[in-house]
């Protein structure tokens, strides 16, 4: 068996044993486990001399449309299956004690996360899209069962959203079909790129747009944005942690895989359009951020905020630029999921995340408050954090993609860009000053408990990854660069 | 064998059981739903081994009879429908007998399993009808026993109801196919549609007209079969009064036949370039209205039956896209693909409703509530019927949406296909509702009893389930069979 395939039924059997009725948290727990262990395998086994895809495994399923259940990595898919799986085992090893049908609650986690490694690990964009939408109901059910505030309004709106969104994506990805010429129709992902590369793949700007927002939808590019901080201040924090860590990075691992080789030209005909809605992730986002009264509402804009970043690298479309997008995709992951996932528990503590009615947590829960703030660090875009190395980099690769003459749109939209990081630094840190410092709250009981044994060793463990790619984000990029080397 | 002797089975079967079963006495007359289920099952093995070449070209009945590889998959599509539903039927007995003036053990129960099978033996023929009177002929077959079946319960005044107005509205719909074939053997001088296919081009201009007029009743009168708009209105009624099962078979089977018949005719037609130019933009409007109001309409339901009239008509909706977009080389095949697909998950869907209507006596959604905890099994085939009639991947009911799209992408119906994209996410409103009720809602009654189910119901739920997945993720087999 492919051990791609097995980083897939892993998380399924898993989940069919949660439902079955086995104990959900330890077998869930040990499942995520093992698929971590066997990520981590993998990619100390990716070979980099040789590069491209491997661990390649095919099963035509019907030749006449040319889809075939097909698995393979390349470095950029490595590097998302360790994000996924990291995300996933921290995600079920925080999970509080589930009132409600605990064994669903495991079941749908795993899910998203078998969704997303598949959507992740298939070469054929058949299998791409579907495992995505696989993951479409669990976060249905999670936010719908176990969520906090208008649970009802907001599962529906982010499951009507994200399945337009999926559909719009479904009609580009029907469209790049058909452009393929006859007779070389296939839904191969690799040999489309190679049609890409060799000029023969052209669909026109049409398909671009419509993939462009499709993908778009489910990243929340502005003005799309609407549903993920709804979303996110709703989810469980598991749920929260899954869906913005992981499988929104889907979208924008889409366009790194499909859009990138075969849209060059496409890219730079809209760079301006792209450019124009990413400055409205980064500021409009980002000053609406600046103006959220809670915690896990404000954690949700930041999150549609980073984006912004990731966008600019893409429209750079030079080696810098889409290797800091990839290596983002990984360092905000993990930030997003360590946040929420202490998010969730100071809610716990305190029943609310209203700032006026938090204050002065940092005295009564130290280590609660020492991993925010690495938390809080990671995410403004601390140095030595791979946040930092990543958006660093795209800044780089995008100010470079512009030294032209004249008015030139992408060092201009950088220099505002820029800006997005002292927003964040505001936001963030007013926010650690209102829940952790000042004066004790008006929630805040004296009683309050520090965190538990389960909660800070996978913070820690997502904090110190970060930490340890910040230093050396080498690591990562050494699989990520040979991906887009073939650019300027 | 020859492909004749399958119809000739079915009606045997029929009238052997039928006989038997006035013999049977005061009893559940399960002996008889048995052997009904059985003697289908070996009709449908059977039809594997049917050798086209064994019928006679030559001879007169192949002039209203073709055996083609699309009639045979239909035929079998049909056995299969029947037997689900004697399946359901099965399980639907205490709400038949409830609902009989008699207070005889069995009354009226003997019937209720038979008709669906000669129902069936229409289906069958009207599979390879190629012949406007045989057309006809079967279709009146299947019309009849479905007038029936439909005001079965005969102290249920919704049943009755539906009743009447399927009937009126049927023999409307019959009168309208009559008058228009008329026109056309007017027109043509022949009633085989490879005849008039041949005979078109020759006619001169001024035939035209007719030829629309025709044309334009058949459409009327299939658009009823069908439930296309704006002839769908008396769908919600009629499915929600009549008996679950009935309902059933009437939007998986009678449907199928009705697009069938329709796609038939609709190829006869599109030789003439001239006719194509008129009658392609009469079944895209068609189609979109189709469209527009199954899925609209469907959003605010709050009973489960009417949701899945109005999403039946939805679904025509798609399969009328299909039929617009039938210059795309694969689009005959993208159609029946959708056809089987809807077949299963609606088939499961109705099954299941049924079962759980017995045991909380109502098919509103609010009966569906907290099932999740009442009887796990029976709600997650349920949210496998959803999600594939939802269209979300890796089960059979997204092929069949993305089979469709990709040929109106192709022949580039850009405001059909959008009008689609935005009528699917409608699709997820509703169907997730069901979902929600299931999973989100806690039962009204904690603690009523427990559903019971029989084990052929069991057994035909988990097979159901599993073909669902499996043409979703491994879709070649069914279509090797596909022609």
């Amino acid at each position: 068996m492919s051990p791609l395939l097995s980083l897939i039924l892993i998380p399924l059997v898993t989940a069919a044993f949660c439902m079955a009725g086995a104990v959900p948290r330890r077998i869930s727990l040990f499942g995520a486990g093992a698929n971590l262990l066997l990520s981590l395998y993998l990619l100390a086994s990716y070979s980099l001399e040789i590069g491209g895809f491997q661990f390649v495994s095919e099963n035509a399923l019907f030749p006449a449309y040319g889809i075939s259940f097909s698995l393979g990595a390349d470095g950029l898919s490595m590097v998302l299956l360790l994000l996924a799986t990291l995300v996933t085992f921290a995600a079920v090893w925080v999970t509080p004690q589930v009132e409600k049908s605990p064994g669903m609650f495991y079941a749908c986690l795993l899910f998203i996360s078998a969704g997303a490694i598949g959507a992740f690990a298939s070469i054929d964009l058949f299998f791409f899209y579907a495992f995505h939408e696989l993951a479409l109901i669990p976060t249905f059910l999670l936010i719908g069962i176990w969520g906090s505030g208008e649970r009802q309004r907001i599962a529906w709106k982010v499951t009507i959203y994200l399945a337009f969104g999926s559909f719009i994506l479904l009609l580009g990805l029907i469209g790049l079909w058909l452009a393929v010429p006859e007779g070389l129709r296939t839904l191969d992902i690799r040999l489309l790129q190679q049609l890409g590369y060799a000029g023969i793949l052209a669909p026109g700007p049409v398909v671009y747009l419509l993939i462009l927002f499709g993908f778009g939808i489910l990243i929340a590019l502005f003005p799309f944005h609407t549903w993920a901080p709804e979303a996110y201040a709703s989810a469980p924090a598991p749920a929260a942690m899954l869906h913005a860590g992981v499988l929104k990075k889907f979208g924008l691992y889409g366009l790194l895989r499909i859009a990138v080789p075969i849209f060059p030209e496409e890219i730079q005909q809209f760079a301006h359009l792209v450019l124009i809605l990413l400055l409205g992730n980064i500021l409009y986002v980002g000053f609406v951020t600046l103006a959220q009264k809670r915690l896990d509402l404000m954690l949700g804009y930041s999150s549609v905020m980073h984006m912004g970043y990731a966008f600019l690298g893409f429209v750079a479309l030079n080696q810098l630029g889409l290797g800091g997008m990839s290596l983002m995709l990984f360092a905000h992951g993990l930030t997003i999921a360590a946040l929420f996932a202490l998010c969730g528990e100071i809610s716990r503590r305190t029943g609310t995340l209203e700032f006026s009615q938090l204050g002065g947590l940092a005295g009564l829960t130290p280590k609660l408050g020492l991993l925010f703030g690495f938390a809080a660090m990671a995410s403004l875009g601390l140095p030595g954090f791979a946040t930092f190395a990543s958006e660093i980099i795209i800044f780089f690769g995008a100010f470079a993609r512009g030294n032209v003459g004249g008015f030139n749109w992408f060092q201009t939209c950088t220099a505002l860009a820029l800006w997005g990081v002292v927003i964040s630094a505001v936001y963030m840190l007013r926010a650690y000053r209102n829940i952790f410092w000042g004066a004790r709250g008006s929630a805040v009981k004296d009683d309050t408990e520090d965190l538990g044994c389960d909660v800070r060793w996978a913070v820690i463990l997502l904090i110190a990854v970060l930490l340890l790619t910040g230093f050396r984000p080498g690591l990562l990029l050494d699989y990520l660069n040979p991906v887009f080397a073939y650019l300027p | 064998m020859n492909p004749l002797y399958l119809e000739v089975l079915v009606v045997l079967l029929g009238i052997v059981l039928l006989i038997a079963e006035a013999f049977d006495g005061a009893s559940a007359k399960r002996g008889i739903v048995y052997a009904g289920i059985a003697g289908l099952i070996g009709i449908l093995a059977a039809s594997f081994f049917i050798d086209p070449a064994a019928m006679n070209a030559a001879a007169p009945y192949a002039r209203f009879y073709s055996a083609d590889a699309l009639a045979i998959f239909l035929k079998q599509f049909a056995l299969l429908a029947t037997i689900v539903v004697l399946v359901m039927s099965l399980e639907y007995a205490p709400t038949v007998e409830a609902n009989m003036p008699s207070e005889r053990r069995g009354a009226g129960l003997g019937e209720f399993y038979v008709l669906p099978i000669f129902a069936c033996a229409g289906l069958m023929w009207m599979a390879s009808a190629v012949d406007f009177v045989m057309i006809f002929v079967s279709l009146e077959l299947v019309t009849i026993a479905f007038y029936i079946l439909v005001s079965y319960l005969r102290r249920s005044e919704a049943s009755l109801e539906s009743g009447t107005k399927y009937l009126v509205l049927g023999a409307l719909s019959t009168g309208f196919l009559v008058y228009g074939i008329t026109w056309i053997y007017g027109v043509t001088g022949q009633f085989n549609l490879a005849a008039i296919a041949e005979k078109l081009p020759t006619l001169d201009q001024a035939a035209a007209p007719a030829l629309l007029f025709g044309f334009g009743l058949i459409l009327i009168a299939l658009g009823f079969k069908i439930a296309a708009a704006p002839f769908q209105f008396w769908v919600p009624d009629v499915y929600q009064g009549a008996p679950t099962p009935v309902t059933a078979f009437l939007s998986v089977a009678s449907k199928a036949a009705g697009f069938i018949v329709l796609l038939r005719v609709v190829q006869t037609f599109l030789v003439v370039p001239a006719l194509q130019e008129k009658i392609l933009p009469l079944l895209a409007v068609i189609a979109g209205a189709t469209m527009i109001f199954g899925n609209l309409a469907a959003l605010p339901q709050s009973n489960l039956k009417r949701l899945l009239a109005y999403s039946s008509i939805g679904h025509a909706g798609y399969l009328l896209l299909g039929v617009v977009s039938i210059g795309a080389p694969f689009a005959g095949t993208a159609i029946v693909f959708y056809l089987a697909a809807y077949l299963l998950m609606t088939l499961l869907a109705f099954l299941v409703m049924t079962i759980v209507a017995q045991a909380s006596g109502g098919d509103d959604l609010a009966d569906f509530n907290g099932l999740n905890q009442r009887a796990p099994h029976l709600a997650f085939a349920m949210l496998i019927a959803m999600l594939s009639l939802a269209g979300i991947p890796l089960t059979a009911g997204f092929l069949g949406k993305l089979f469709i799209f990709e040929c109106a992408v192709e022949q580039q119906h850009w405001i059909l296909v959008i009008l689609g994209v935005i009528t699917v996410a409608a699709g997820f409103y509703y169907y997730l509702k069901v979902i929600r009720a299931m999973y989100w809602q806690q039962p009204a009654n904690p603690d009523a009893p427990e559903i019971k189910v029989g084990p052929l119901a069991k057994i035909t739920i988990a097979l159901l389930c599993a073909l669902i997945i499996w043409v979703g993720v491994y879709p070649g087999p069914l279509l090797a069979l596909l022609p």
